[in-house]
């Protein structure tokens, strides 16, 4: 009892934790200290993915990395109106699986041009990140066998003619923040 | 570019999770980069990954959690952040994750001419699909073909019509193993497309099926 407690305590605080804080902090400062921080949190979840996603141990840890040490080289291309810290770390570690599973290239859609004055109003970074909380909690909620389901997809389980998109979670108000974000930047493009 | 025709939902979601063979990746990275819509759609799945990877404490590095974070600290210590802002690129006709396949804009595409006035260009992709660029002259047909797997064909420059749907630039169709269509370019210009198959066209007349191994489509 007293450790379930605890637990739960655990990831409250951790649900506190300002990630995207902890990133501005990186990008503007280099600071090793909210880096460690970062990699403790995330280092082990995305060893985790990759093991689930076939690789071995050693291969894992290596990966994860590198997927902290890009973490660290591109802070600045981190975009907090378009994605959480997580979804960022994700979609690195997810490149690099298939570079490093499957020996591939990954093919990516142009970035928008942007720089430093394209610096985000913070509500609409708040906004963005609250969703992101919401659908964390959306896929914490849902029956395990449907849960289950969208781990396998994205650990790489089911072939991309075995996935069905139906999540029934609330993808659209997340879809319609990063398409403000988008229409911003583009704005400051011009 | 008011684009119509868009990649379906699965399609987004398998290439959030990195399942989709190199050469339809290619296609969805060149639409994602005309189409903001399905930009942010595809941002949306992206979030559902962050989600799923974010829920799961992992395969620990409890034991050498400190040797660990140590590394990673002596590794970025070594490594300056030089910050390089994306550009914009001049524009061409390729959406910049094609002209990295093709090495530079329409220009320097390395035709073959496949009959019938239609010319194609093979590009570098891994095994289980394949890529390719295809030129249509103004009015002319596709080859009539069906499919054995998935098919995706993204408007590049000019359009073109099939089974009574228009397809401009943007635009991608998909046909299925169930699809058997002639895309015609329209009349008014030459049409050129960036097509990705996860298996060999099946072609409806003789010639074609005959020069078909000759010409890897």
């Amino acid at each position: 009892m007293v450790i379930s407690v605890n637990r739960r305590q655990v990831q409250a605080q951790e649900a506190e934790t300002d990630w995207v804080g902890l990133v501005v902090r990186v990008r503007d400062h280099a600071d090793r200290a909210a880096f460690a921080a970062l990699f403790r949190h995330f280092a082990p979840r995305v060893k985790g993915f990759l093991m689930k996603s076939g690789a071995s141990a050693g291969l894992a840890e290596e990966c994860a990395q590198d997927v902290m040490a890009v973490l660290w080289q591109k802070a600045h291309l981190y975009d907090p109106s378009r994605a959480s810290v997580a979804t960022w770390v994700f979609t690195i570690a997810r490149n690099r699986r298939i570079d490093a599973l499957r020996k591939a290239r990954r093919p990516e859609p142009e970035d928008l041009a942007w720089g430093p004055e394209a610096e985000p109003d913070q509500a609409e970074v708040f906004e963005l990140q609250r969703e992101c909380a919401r659908l964390g909690e959306a896929v914490a909620r849902l029956p395990d066998k449907q849960r289950a389901l969208i781990e396998r997809a994205f650990w790489g389980d089911l072939s991309h003619s075995e996935i069905a998109a139906e999540t029934g979670l609330p993808l659209g108000t997340i879809k319609s923040r990063i398409r403000l974000a988008l229409e911003r930047l583009r704005q400051v493009m011009d | 570019m008011t684009i119509r025709h868009h990649i379906s939902e699965n399609l987004l979601l398998a290439h959030a999770c990195g399942q989709l063979p190199e050469a339809f990746n290619l296609v969805v990275a060149a639409h994602l980069t005309m189409c903001d819509e399905c930009r942010a759609r595809a941002g949306a799945f992206d979030a559902l990954g962050g989600a799923v990877i974010d829920a799961d404490p992992g395969a620990g590095m409890d034991d050498m959690a400190d040797a660990a974070v140590a590394a990673a600290v002596a590794r970025i210590t070594g490594a300056p952040q030089v910050k390089a802002w994306p550009v914009a690129r001049a524009a061409g006709v390729l959406p910049a994750p094609l002209a990295d396949y093709v090495g530079g804009d329409l220009d320097a595409v390395r035709w073959r001419s496949v009959g019938m006035g239609v010319r194609q260009a093979i590009l570098p992709t891994a095994r289980g699909a394949s890529a390719r660029l295809l030129h249509i002259p103004a009015g002319a047909a596709m080859p009539g073909h069906g499919h054995g797997g998935l098919e995706l064909t993204l408007v590049l420059q000019g359009a073109f019509v099939d089974e009574g749907e228009r397809y401009g630039p943007g635009d991608v169709e998909s046909a299925d193993a169930a699809t058997q269509h002639t895309p015609v370019a329209e009349a008014w210009g030459d049409c050129i497309c960036l097509a990705a198959s996860d298996a060999k066209l099946k072609f409806s007349g003789l010639l074609p099926r005959l020069a078909q191994p000759f010409f890897r489509i």
